[in-house]
Parts: C-alpha cells; sequence; structure tokens
C-alpha cells in the first residue's frame, strides 16, 4: 500500500464529509430558524381568544376562529373530494393498467398535475366555478384543493400496490378469489399504511396552500358556515394581516403561522410514524 | 359449499384415461387418474415452454415434478390452476381434463377451478392479516359459516398443518410475525381449509431449513390420504421421500414418468439418469 496515496484519499474523506455535514446542518439551522422565528413573534399574541374570537377590525381584539374553523372545512373538503378518485385512480394504474398505453398517457399527465404551480390550479377553478356561479365559495376553494390532493394520492396510491408483491396476489387468486377480493382484501391491505400516509402528506400540504385559495374561496371578516359564500381561512388571513400596516393584525398573522406550522408538523410526524411501523411490521 | 358441490353435480362422471403408458405397471394403470393431460403446449408470448405434454395425476397420490431449472416443471404446475391466466402474454393450447371437464375450456370458471385445485408457493405468502383470518380467508369467499364452525375449520385446519401447537395462543396475532417455516404451514392449512381436492406444492421447502423442510414433507405424507398432491421440487431426494409417482421434465418435454422407486432406481431413458445420478443439471 502506497501511505501517501492512503493519507492524501483519508484527507479527501475528511474534507467532503465536513462539506456534506455543514450543507446538512445549514438546511437543518433554516428549519430551526423558521420555526425559532415563529415561536418568538407568534407564541406572544397566541391565548385561549385565538381560538373563540373572530377576526377583528383594526384596532380592537379578536382571534383567528373563523379562519381555522374554514381552514378546517375547506382541507376536509378537499382531501374528501381528492382521496377517493385518487385511490381509485391509482389502483387502476398498479392492479389494472399497469404498462398499457393508457395507464403511460394517466401517469404522465398525472405526473404533469403533481408539478402544476398552485396559482394554476386557482386560475382554472377560478375561470371554470368562481366566474360561472358568479360568486366566491368554500366550495371552489375545496375543488381547488382537491385538485391538488389528487395527483399526491394517485402517485402513492400506484406506488404503494406495486410494491405488494405479485406472489401475494397469486397466493389470493390461487384460494379461489375473484379480483375484487384480490385488491380490496389482500392488495389494499398491504399497502394501508402507506396509502395513509400519502394521504395524510398531500393533507399537509394543501393545509398552508394560500394561492388557490385568494382566487376562489377568498376570505371573510366575518364567521360563516355557508359553502356557497366566502369563507375565512388561515392562509389568506395570513396573507391578508402580514402586509397590513396594524400592529395587531401582524401579531395575529404570526399567531395563524405558527398554528399552521405546528398543524403540518403534526401531520407529518404521524405520517411518518406510520409509514416506519408499516416497515417495522414487514421486516 | 354448496355453490361448488353443484357445480361438480352438473358434470358427467366420465373419466378420460391415457393409454397406459409404458414405465408404469398394471397395479398403476387401474389407479383413477383425477388429472389427465394431453397434448398441452404452452406458450411465453412466442416462445414455446411445453412440448406435447402427456401426464395422468393419479388420484390421493402424490405425484412429483422434477427437472433442471427452465425445463418447465412449474409451468406445468400453473397450468393445473390456470394461474398462468393472470397474464396476458401466457398461454396454454391441449387439453387438462379434470373430473370430466376439460380446464383449458375458455368457460371454465376460475375463482370455482382454484377453490378445488389448491396451491402453495415457493415463498410463504402469508396475508397482512391474523392466523385467524389467514385461514377464514379462503372459507369465507365460499361459505359462510357462523363463527363456532368457523373456529373449528380454522383449528381442523392448522391441526392438519402442524401448526395448532405452535399458534393456538396467538391465532390473533398477525400471520408476518411466524417464522418461514410456520408461514409455509399457515398456507398450506389456508389452502386445505378451502378443501380443495388437489393440492399444488411449488417448490414449497426451497425457502426453509432442513428441519422445516422434514415437517413439511411429513405433512404432505400425511395429507395423501385426503389430497392428490402434485409436487415440484428441486430436490431428488425429496422427490424420492415424498411421492408415488414421478415426471421428469426436460426443455420443456415429459422425459419419463413412472413409479418413483422405478424412475430413481431403473430409469428408462439415459437422460434421466444422467440427471438423477448427477451428470448435469
Amino acid at each position: 500500500m502506497n501511505a501517501a496515496i492512503y493519507r492524501r484519499r483519508r484527507w479527501r474523506n475528511r474534507a467532503v464529509m465536513t462539506l456534506a455535514s455543514a450543507a446538512a446542518m445549514s438546511g437543518l439551522l433554516v428549519l430551526f430558524l423558521i420555526l425559532g422565528t415563529l415561536l418568538v413573534k407568534g407564541v406572544g399574541s397566541l391565548s385561549p381568544a385565538v381560538f373563540t374570537q373572530m377576526t377583528p377590525p383594526p384596532g380592537s381584539a379578536g382571534g383567528l376562529f373563523n379562519a381555522i374553523y374554514g381552514s378546517i372545512v375547506v382541507t376536509l373538503v378537499g382531501t374528501l373530494l381528492g382521496t377517493p378518485v385518487g385511490i381509485l385512480a391509482g389502483t387502476y394504474l398498479a392492479e389494472f393498467g399497469r404498462d398499457t398505453r393508457l395507464a403511460t398517457v394517466v401517469r404522465f399527465i398525472n405526473d404533469v398535475l403533481l408539478s402544476a404551480p398552485s396559482i394554476v390550479i386557482g386560475l382554472f377553478v377560478y375561470t371554470v366555478m368562481v366566474v360561472r356561479m358568479g360568486h366566491f365559495s368554500a366550495w371552489a376553494g375545496g375543488v381547488a384543493l382537491a385538485l391538488l390532493v389528487l395527483p399526491v394520492v394517485v402517485r402513492t396510491t400506484e406506488d404503494m400496490l406495486r410494491l405488494v408483491p405479485d406472489s401475494m396476489r397469486e397466493a389470493s387468486a390461487a384460494l379461489g378469489s375473484p379480483r375484487w377480493v384480490v385488491i380490496l382484501k389482500v392488495a389494499y391491505r398491504a399497502a394501508r399504511a402507506g396509502i395513509i400516509t400519502g394521504v395524510l402528506l398531500a393533507v399537509a400540504r394543501i393545509a398552508g396552500e394560500t394561492a388557490p385559495l385568494l382566487f376562489t374561496m377568498l376570505n371573510n371578516q366575518f364567521m360563516s358556515t355557508d359553502m356557497n359564500a366566502p369563507m375565512a381561512n388561515l392562509p389568506v388571513v395570513i396573507f391578508q394581516f402580514a402586509l397590513s400596516p396594524y400592529k395587531d393584525w401582524q401579531e395575529l398573522a404570526w399567531c395563524g403561522a405558527l398554528i399552521i406550522t405546528a398543524a403540518v408538523l403534526a401531520l407529518n410526524i404521524v405520517a411518518r410514524a406510520l409509514s416506519v411501523a408499516r416497515t417495522g411490521s414487514e421486516s | 359449499m354448496n355453490e361448488r358441490t353443484a357445480a361438480l353435480g352438473g358434470v358427467a362422471l366420465k373419466k378420460p384415461t391415457i393409454e397406459a403408458q409404458e414405465s408404469h405397471g398394471t397395479e398403476a394403470a387401474a389407479l383413477p387418474e383425477k388429472i389427465s393431460v394431453r397434448n398441452l403446449h404452452f406458450y411465453y408470448g412466442e416462445s414455446l415452454a411445453l412440448k406435447n405434454i402427456a401426464l395422468p395425476v393419479y388420484e390421493k397420490k402424490v405425484t412429483a415434478l422434477i427437472g433442471p431449472s427452465g425445463c418447465g416443471k412449474s409451468t406445468l404446475l400453473r397450468v393445473f390452476n390456470r394461474m398462468y391466466d393472470l397474464y396476458p402474454k401466457q398461454r396454454a393450447e391441449g387439453e387438462v381434463w379434470f373430473d370430466g371437464e376439460n380446464i383449458l375450456a375458455q368457460r371454465q370458471d376460475l375463482n370455482l377451478l382454484r377453490a378445488r385445485i389448491g396451491m402453495v408457493f415457493q415463498k410463504p405468502t402469508p396475508f397482512p392479516m391474523s392466523i385467524y383470518d389467514n385461514i377464514a380467508f379462503g372459507i369465507r369467499l365460499y361459505e359462510r359459516l357462523p363463527k363456532s364452525e368457523m373456529d373449528d375449520r380454522v383449528e381442523s385446519s392448522l391441526k392438519r398443518a402442524a401448526l395448532w401447537d405452535e399458534v393456538k395462543d396467538k391465532l390473533h396475532s398477525s400471520g408476518l410475525g411466524l417464522s418461514g417455516g410456520q408461514q409455509q404451514r399457515l398456507c398450506i392449512a389456508r389452502t386445505i381449509a378451502v378443501r380443495p381436492e388437489v393440492v399444488l406444492l411449488d417448490e414449497p421447502t426451497s425457502a426453509l431449513d432442513p428441519i422445516a423442510t422434514a415437517k413439511i414433507e411429513e405433512l404432505i405424507y400425511q395429507l395423501k390420504s385426503d389430497y392428490t398432491i402434485v409436487i415440484v421440487t428441486h430436490n431428488m431426494q425429496q422427490a424420492a421421500r415424498v411421492a408415488d409417482y414421478t415426471a421428469f421434465m426436460y426443455l420443456g418435454e415429459l422425459v419419463e414418468f413412472g413409479q418413483t422407486q422405478q424412475v430413481f432406481t431403473r430409469p428408462k431413458e439415459t437422460r434421466t439418469e444422467d440427471y438423477i445420478t448427477g451428470r448435469f443439471g
């Protein structure tokens, strides 16, 4: 062994390790800076009033209850509309279409939709729903978010079903199961944790979306439960309040940002825990 | 059960027989054939994988299919329950008679066929559910049983597969938590719980250690009093130990078929002799 070569390699290894670690650290650092800033600026105005009172006019006390309510409603609508279609489409791709031409085309279009800017989705729903109905509405917001949920769920459902080995499908068929039993009782069961993880990640993605809601659901200063009318929601309230010149509005915006971030973080942790549980049980 | 017996009842009990092949004796020729293969050709896309196979499978006997890798023995096994039908590019031509029906016929109900001809695979494939549900899964497909009867059925299937004592206290924990050998016995229990007439075993012990293998072989010996068994194996000692009849296949052809003892001690074909004495394969 040539000692000089070995020393040089060791040195190079250390240098690259240091660079890689520094890069990883800087990523983490940014994340903690964001979380830290949110905590410092948001925690001060966090109080029970935030969760019980409506968004206030400038200069008076209030909370974010109507915005939190609206965000939960529209996220639910988006998830409930997007998930079933997404799971069915993913099932088609993994179980029936496989490598057919139609499946290849659907898969490609789905990938395009997956990377489509959310503001484009917002404009699309604005044109086909808001303009035709003549007004902004929570329904339109829900549909826009459903279009964002859809490709994520299609993709994860297909990927997770493809991870189920064909030997499992054969074993089920060998007992005399019709195809729908194979898919429903065996393939879904084996892929369940992964599919749920995908749905949770999709929910996390739409929970903080602002652009598609600006064009569809708009905002509402007051509490509204009318799905056919504009409704308050956290991202748009944050957007509006943060840009305003009023100190109390800005503080509420920080607080709203903290709430959304905490919720998304929690969803991600749950999704992560589920996927760990899945790989754990397989080994 | 009723559905299946109804389907059976409609079929005439005509059993086609193949003219006794040179290699088996007079005693063998008198046995009832559960499955009779005639002029079977099998294609993977364009390539011919089985050439003009003719083979009897005798009722309540163990038939072993042996031969080097790629000789078509697994392919032949997968014709018996039409497993190949899951894949669009695979097709079979010829006749496979099973209780008076040609199972290669278009109108064959595949789900019913597979309920009557069960299969156990090379790799254990427990479903991601409890041990109990793994067994009950197949039963529920064709029968509605009250809970107590279902419990009995699960228990007797597990006992039959020599697994009961090892799992009776954890019936509701996941089947994935069992060892490889236990999983394979679970798959056998699952298969016989459906009460098939024929059990196909595709190299059932190749992923198992010697102790688990011995248990499965013992099990096969026990099962042949009730079931017709066809086993594909790479292990010639295994074929010699468990099988009553052995078919030697080579390059998609059936080279020799006969009573196991005869095939292993006095093979008629030089290719058979070369293979079993280890000169190739």
